[in-house]
């Protein structure tokens, strides 16, 4: 054990809060490795698709117009092996977490299981914050724009005032409530390419083609998600995270006592 | 008795809580194992098939016969494409060919139905669009008989061997119908299971034009299969023979993994 010794300061001058509750801490965690099953099967699929002779492949790029900066996603993505990444040792057909390529039928598989986990998960996690009220803590007001204008700021040591210390400030107001509609939208956008025939709305989406261009860039939104919030978990430091297992964090108090413990 | 100091009370509860998620972390490890080491049904893990087949329970009760797999102007056509040689053999003679029919109601034996039969029937033609499972899609004009026309004239039998066998079936009662129906090439090296309900959709065809031409040999001349509520790997070319059943068919694909409903 090499926790800190305890303090023997005979007055605290910290208290516990509580912060996140049960609840969103299991739909938080449980997310993840049900978004990672969603992505990486969901990689397996678009494999098939992005291959060079696959015209379908040319939405996944990025470029404007007949320019294409950069096609997504080259082999060496599919086939780490092949190109000499051996991350561990590999089966004879490739590593089964990251060899990408020739698995349609097995992404598509894992897609399909998941997929009611990741909408059971969701769903559990809005009706909750429904009704529990936090969801006034989460979804964004008149102030979060400016709020999350100056948070931006203050990161990139522009300015030099922090954020108000409060629960979510203004970007994370915006980022927790566009990663829920990014949610909601991979399902739409999921069931658009699932049923193109039998469900009608999918045409406003572009159809099959369309629908599978939107899916595939909200995935990249996920990701790009993803990579923002580990930058910010590790700024924000080991009480924020622990927080987010445990439920609650030490804050100074305020006010005052207004006895001793006796 | 004094009150517990709050880091040292936060310690206690945050190794309780990190213990949690250490289980939990090992718990999910030992899930993706448990499910990817499950017994494989037809190339994939035994719970991820039978999702695959609660899946298509749901979007059997969901199906629709009035709702329309969307359709284009011919005008916005692209350009077909070849994806695939399976069942195909490279000297093929259509003009010999005839179509065999299994398990019909009234007949004992194999019904064989020639290309100028199938096109006395009421001619259809339309602009959809083949969507493949690997992503790619294309937009064709196709021209034949409504699987539906063809049923009526060559019924499927009664799913009930009791049912009174002296009434012909009624395409509307799908519930008194065999469940199935199978189609293979002449050569047998491709073959599809397909549902009732879907095969008697209002766009399945059994088609011989495409794009205002015959078919030619490597889009299945003379006969094939267009099914739009269907993934394309279910639109088989080049029918040989049909058959009738009330057992679920063999499907070239589902066997290698690929769900066998593929519905659209």
């Amino acid at each position: 054990m090499s926790e800190e010794q305890p303090t023997s300061e005979p007055q605290e001058t910290v208290e516990i809060r509580e912060k996140h509750p049960l609840a969103i801490r299991w739909n938080h965690w449980l997310n993840f490795p049900i978004l990672f099953t969603m992505i990486w099967s969901g990689l397996l699929i678009y494999w098939a698709d992005s291959q060079p002779n696959q015209d379908a492949g040319h939405f996944y790029r990025i470029g404007f117009g007949n320019f294409t900066l950069l096609r997504l996603f080259p082999d060496w993505f599919y086939r780490p092996e092949v190109h000499g990444a051996h991350l561990v040792p590999a089966l004879d057909d490739g590593h089964p977490l990251y060899n990408l390529s020739g698995r349609l039928a097995e992404g598509m598989g894992w897609h399909f299981f998941f997929m009611w986990l990741f909408v059971i998960n969701g769903l559990l996690y809005v009706g909750f914050t429904v009704f529990s009220g936090q969801w006034c803590h989460l979804v964004p007001n008149r102030h979060s724009l400016i709020e999350a204008w100056q948070v931006v700021l203050h990161d990139l040591r522009i300015r030099k005032e922090p954020p108000p210390e409060k629960k979510y400030n203004g970007a994370q107001q915006i980022a927790y409530t566009i990663i829920v509609l990014m949610g909601l939208g991979s399902l739409v956008t999921g069931l658009a390419i699932y049923k193109p025939a039998q469900l009608s709305w999918p045409a406003w989406l572009g159809g099959y083609g369309g629908a599978r261009f939107l899916h595939f860039w909200l995935m990249m939104g996920f990701v790009g998600f993803f990579a923002v919030h580990i930058v910010q978990v590790i700024r924000a430091g080991w009480g924020n995270f622990r927080s987010m297992v445990t439920g609650r964090e030490l804050v100074p108090i305020t006010p005052p006592p207004s006895e001793e413990p006796s | 008795m004094s009150e517990p100091n709050p880091r040292e009370e936060l310690r206690r509860i945050s190794r309780r809580s990190f213990l949690w998620a250490g289980a939990a972390l090992i718990g999910t490890y030992g899930g993706f194992k448990f499910l990817a080491g499950r017994r494989h049904s037809d190339g994939l893990p035994w719970p991820l098939r039978r999702t695959l087949e609660f899946n298509e329970d749901i979007w059997t009760d969901a199906f629709s016969k009035t709702a329309m797999a969307p359709t284009f102007d011919p005008q916005q056509r692209t350009e077909a494409r070849v994806n695939g040689p399976e069942g195909l053999d490279d000297h093929f003679d259509p003009t010999g060919w005839t179509l065999s029919l299994e398990n019909a109601y009234g007949h004992d034996e194999p019904v064989v139905i020639t290309l100028d039969e199938i096109k006395k029937m009421p001619r259809q033609e339309f602009t959809t669009q083949l969507c493949c499972v690997e992503g790619w899609s294309m937009i064709v004009t196709w021209a034949g008989v409504r699987f539906r026309d063809f049923a009526a004239k060559y019924m499927p039998g009664y799913r009930d061997s009791a049912a009174d066998s002296r009434r012909p079936p009624d395409l509307a009662k799908i519930e008194e119908l065999v469940r199935y129906v199978y189609m293979e090439t002449p050569n047998g090296g491709y073959y599809v299971g397909l549902d009732m309900q879907s095969i008697l959709h209002p766009q399945t065809l059994l088609c011989y034009e495409m794009n205002g031409q015959p078919l030619t040999l490597d889009h299945g001349a003379p006969l094939r299969l267009v099914i739009p509520v269907k993934y394309g790997y279910k639109n088989l070319k080049r029918i040989g023979l049909i058959r009738y059943t009330d057992e679920k068919p063999a499907d070239f694909w589902a066997e290698q993994g690929y769900d066998w409903y593929a519905g659209l």
